[in-house]
């Protein structure tokens, strides 16, 4: 191998060239892994939810025109809310549960702060169908609440499992009152 | 290598002809704005005065449907002031529980709705002519915002012999000179907000740079994301190069 | 060269069952021997790698979010413009790789036409190389239909039409390839699935294409065969930090155009959505067809039976299918033009005339334009039917140094003086 007729570097078999060759390689390396992370994320930032998508993350609903007794389905994030305006009975019904009986132990309370309005997706925690219930005349189930028609989930007035398959009560989405009559959820 | 790079510059200058080619109107003045450049960012106030400017006079004719209300949080528009802004504008929605269409406030998730319901109606309203959508009218034309204030400022009486139809209007920087839409702005035609006298010319100007950024709104992430790429490559590259020397230097 | 020895016990396993790690290393590894002169010109191969694995990647991250139906074509591009996230970027980077792939083959290309790489034994490896061209444009028209502006779908009317120059067959043929009786929502969606395709198409010819390669291993600037272990380096590391800074310089330019300067070469109509009732005053394709364009546009006589418009066409489609004769059309027993004096100003004479093509392709089809486009033409014919077979017969070639080695070691220039030329040593 001819040597180089090089006056500033190293041969490279000095122990000074060969820490100088070593830093300026990891050095390149380290480099080159900073830029392939750095391209790597706006592909995998791609996938998430777009600025449009997010856009209708939340919705707002305004809860004056639901009377007591009476019931609303908004769609959010693509699946049906139940909004659900109780009457005193219902909300009776659901506090005075013992917490054993219940499969998923919640109290009324926690899922529902101002008891008279009870707000929960509507898709059945079992394999996610729509329970019915909603409407005058639907199926309610044997505890008053909701009923799913595809493998018999019985939800009470409260939106909690009590019989059948589903494991879950009814989730509630985050949601906030921005006044008495306005809610935002999501 | 030089005659490969000479190739290169003829192609290059000939599909610069071409692009001139196609602009038949008068030469362009060349103008300054605020986002042109490595470092060009969209000025604020501009955005928000030209907004101002289409709001009350080219969305008359004119859709702008690739906005949406939450898009103006770039003007500079908090979220209150879009809620509210959008709440000036009404969308149709429906079907509702009877089958029936309706109309509700536009929230800030919706587009900005357009002057005509379809391409037909714009066309009767403007004696046969479709007023473009204006999303991205500078990315649409060659020139782009020069263009654009050009002919906003460019209409002029026709010369001797030229005679004009009714519905046309002269203009000296439109292709071909002759365009179905008239002067849309006049001295004073709108009240800024910000008290900034509306001449002709400050409309015209802030209106193209309010579309500039409608036509693209990520260009400023665009150019602080490549000062950073381009600064770090250089830097790389230059790297690899001393890699490149010192892995070749036992063979030279 | 060296021979592949593990010792990480886990490669080892794995070598044993599956010899992937000697694979690399026999292909791209130390355990490859490469030309040890090779210049600049010789990265432009793996930059054309490069290029193709951006375009997939980008491909398949705008195919997530992209509608291909003509209602909403046009407002999904604009979507993933304004609304995905960096959305804008890989539209940009999709857009603007596609020109810069083409850059990066066509100098490619031109190594190989001044360095006569195509010539014996590497005949079938330039064929397969003409045939990625051909894929290229092929995806390549296909993708630019897909945002459904104004030259998106003129294009692809103009385009299409033209196999109506057929006869007889011209007209079921482009009714067959629209799905319909125009460029429609049939045309949008075939052309969507094709040139979802056509990339990994690409992918297998490329294999084949290297797997050609590697049959001789590279040619290189001096045009002799390397003939023995001093002629050769392993190309890791050699050729691997090389190819890197390559793509360095590669990587900074395609930066520069992306984030500065992303629509410059473009067409601003191609922003105005589709509008099948109003033809743009200026039809032209993306900037690495115009040649062609220019020469199909300059057929504007008819020929006994053949009408003009089927003539430009077989012209259009000639100009590139020529490239698939050069082998036998270059038969100069000398391969690198370095040596061939009078080959390397015809070289440069057509690439001048290509670019001219390219200039007239932009213009519209009218005087003067109209008539340098014919010239052109005539020109850019000739060079290869007339000019490279004379020129084989013709031409007196500078003498050869006696080995690759040789010309670096002696100072540089051709062989002593007295030396005749000598016959390509066959390998």
């Amino acid at each position: 191998m001819a040597e180089t007729a090089n006056p500033g570097t190293d041969p490279g078999h000095s122990e000074d060239g060969e820490t100088r060759r070593d830093f300026l390689y990891l050095t390149a390396a380290a480099m080159g892994l900073a830029g392939t992370a750095a391209v790597a994320w706006p592909i995998i930032d791609s996938m998430n939810p777009a600025a449009d998508v997010r856009a209708l993350a939340s919705t707002e609903v305004d809860l004056s025109p639901i009377e007591e007794g009476m019931a609303i389905t908004v769609l959010w994030r693509g699946n049906p809310v139940f909004i659900r305006h109780r009457t005193a009975a219902e909300i009776e019904a659901a506090r005075s549960v013992p917490l054993d009986d219940l499969p998923d132990p919640e109290t009324d309370e926690v899922r529902a702060p101002r008891p008279q309005w009870l707000i929960m997706v509507g898709v059945c925690t079992h394999l996610g169908c729509i329970p019915k219930g909603q409407r005058v005349g639907e199926e309610k189930g044997l505890f008053g609440g909701w009923f799913c028609p595809c493998h018999g989930s019985h939800y009470d007035t409260s939106g909690r499992i009590r019989k059948g398959p589903a494991p879950r009560n009814l989730d509630v989405p985050p949601y906030e009152f921005l006044d008495d009559t306005t809610i935002h959820i999501g | 290598m030089k005659k490969l790079i000479l190739a290169a510059a003829i192609v290059f200058a000939g599909l610069q002809a071409g692009a001139a080619q196609a602009a038949e109107g008068k030469a362009l003045p060349a103008r300054d704005w605020s986002f042109t450049g490595i470092f060009g960012k969209f000025d604020q106030g501009a955005m928000q005065r030209g907004f101002q400017v289409y709001q009350e006079v080219c969305s008359g004719c004119h859709s702008l449907r690739l906005i949406a209300f939450r898009n103006l949080e770039a003007l500079g528009f908090d979220e209150d002031e879009i809620k509210a802004i959008a709440a000036e504008y009404t969308v149709e929605d429906g079907p509702d529980e009877e089958g029936e269409m309706f109309e509700r406030p536009a929230l800030p998730s919706d587009r900005i709705p357009s002057p005509f319901p379809n391409s037909k109606a714009a066309a009767a309203s403007n004696n046969g002519a479709v007023p473009p959508d204006l999303s991205l009218m500078i990315k649409a034309r060659d020139g782009g915002a020069d263009y654009v204030h050009a002919l906003l400022t460019g209409y002029a009486d026709p010369p001797d012999g030229v005679e004009l139809l009714d519905v046309q209007n002269y203009n000296l920087y439109f292709p071909g000179n002759l365009t179905a839409m008239a002067p849309p702005l006049d001295e004073d035609a709108v009240e800024y907000a910000d008290g900034t006298p509306a001449t002709v010319e400050q409309m015209a100007s802030d209106v193209v740079t309010f579309l500039a950024w409608a036509a693209e709104p990520t260009m400023e992430e665009r150019k602080r994301m490549g000062i950073k790429v381009i600064l770090f490559l250089l830097i790389f590259t230059g790297l690899l190069y001393a890699v490149k020397r010192k892995v070749w230097a036992d063979l030279h | 060269m060296s021979e592949f020895k593990p010792t990480n016990p886990v490669i080892r396993w794995i070598e044993h069952r599956l010899p992937i790690f000697s694979f690399i290393d026999h292909a791209v590894g130390s355990g490859y021997p490469t030309p040890r002169n090779l210049n600049y010109w010789w990265n432009y191969g793996s930059l054309a790698g490069i290029a193709l694995v951006i375009m997939i990647l980008t491909g398949i991250m705008l195919a997530m979010q992209y509608t291909p139906h003509q209602d909403f074509a046009f407002d999904s591009v604009e979507r993933i413009m304004r609304d995905v996230n960096y959305g804008w970027l890989l539209r940009y980077v999709h857009m603007n790789g596609s020109s810069f792939f083409f850059i990066v083959v066509y100098i490619h290309i031109l190594r190989g036409l001044y360095y006569g790489s195509f010539k014996e034994p590497r005949e079938l490896l330039w064929i397969i190389g003409v045939t990625l061209l051909l894929l290229m444009m092929a995806a390549s028209f296909l993708g630019y239909v897909l945002p459904w502006g104004q030259l998106s779908y003129w294009a692809a009317k103009v385009i299409t039409n033209m196999f109506t120059a057929f006869p007889i067959i011209g007209e079921p043929l482009v009714t067959w390839l629209w799905g319909g009786y125009t460029v429609g929502n049939p045309t949008l969606n075939r052309f969507y699935a094709l040139h979802y395709l056509i990339p990994f198409v690409i992918v297998g010819v490329v294999i084949l294409h290297i797997w050609a390669l590697h049959r001789f291993g590279s040619s290189n600037p001096v045009g002799i065969e390397a003939d023995g272990p001093q002629d050769k380096i392993p190309f890791h590391p050699y050729y691997t930090v090389k190819d890197l800074f390559g793509l360095g310089v590669f990587l900074t330019l395609f930066a520069a155009l992306i984030f500065f300067a992303p629509n410059l070469l473009g067409e601003t109509i191609n922003y105005v959505e589709a509008n099948p009732l109003v033809t743009p005053a200026h039809i032209v394709p993306e900037w690495y067809f115009l040649p062609y364009y220019a020469i199909l546009r300059s057929i504007t006589f008819d020929l006994w039976f053949l009408s003009a418009k089927l003539i430009g066409v077989i012209m259009m489609f000639g100009s590139t299918m020529i490239l698939f004769l050069v082998p036998w059309l270059d038969r100069s027993p000398v391969r690198s033009a370095r040596f061939r004096p009078w080959y390397k100003w015809f070289f440069w004479i057509w690439v001048f005339d290509v670019a001219v093509l390219t200039w007239v392709g932009a213009n519209p089809p009218e005087p003067p334009y109209l008539y340098i486009g014919q010239v052109g033409t005539v020109w850019y014919f000739a060079h290869f039917l007339v000019i490279l077979p004379l020129l084989s017969i013709f031409e007196p070639t500078k003498p050869l140094p006696s080995s690759i080695g040789e010309p670096v070691l002696k100072g540089g220039g051709a062989a002593t003086a007295g030396a005749a030329a000598k016959p390509v040593e066959k390998a």
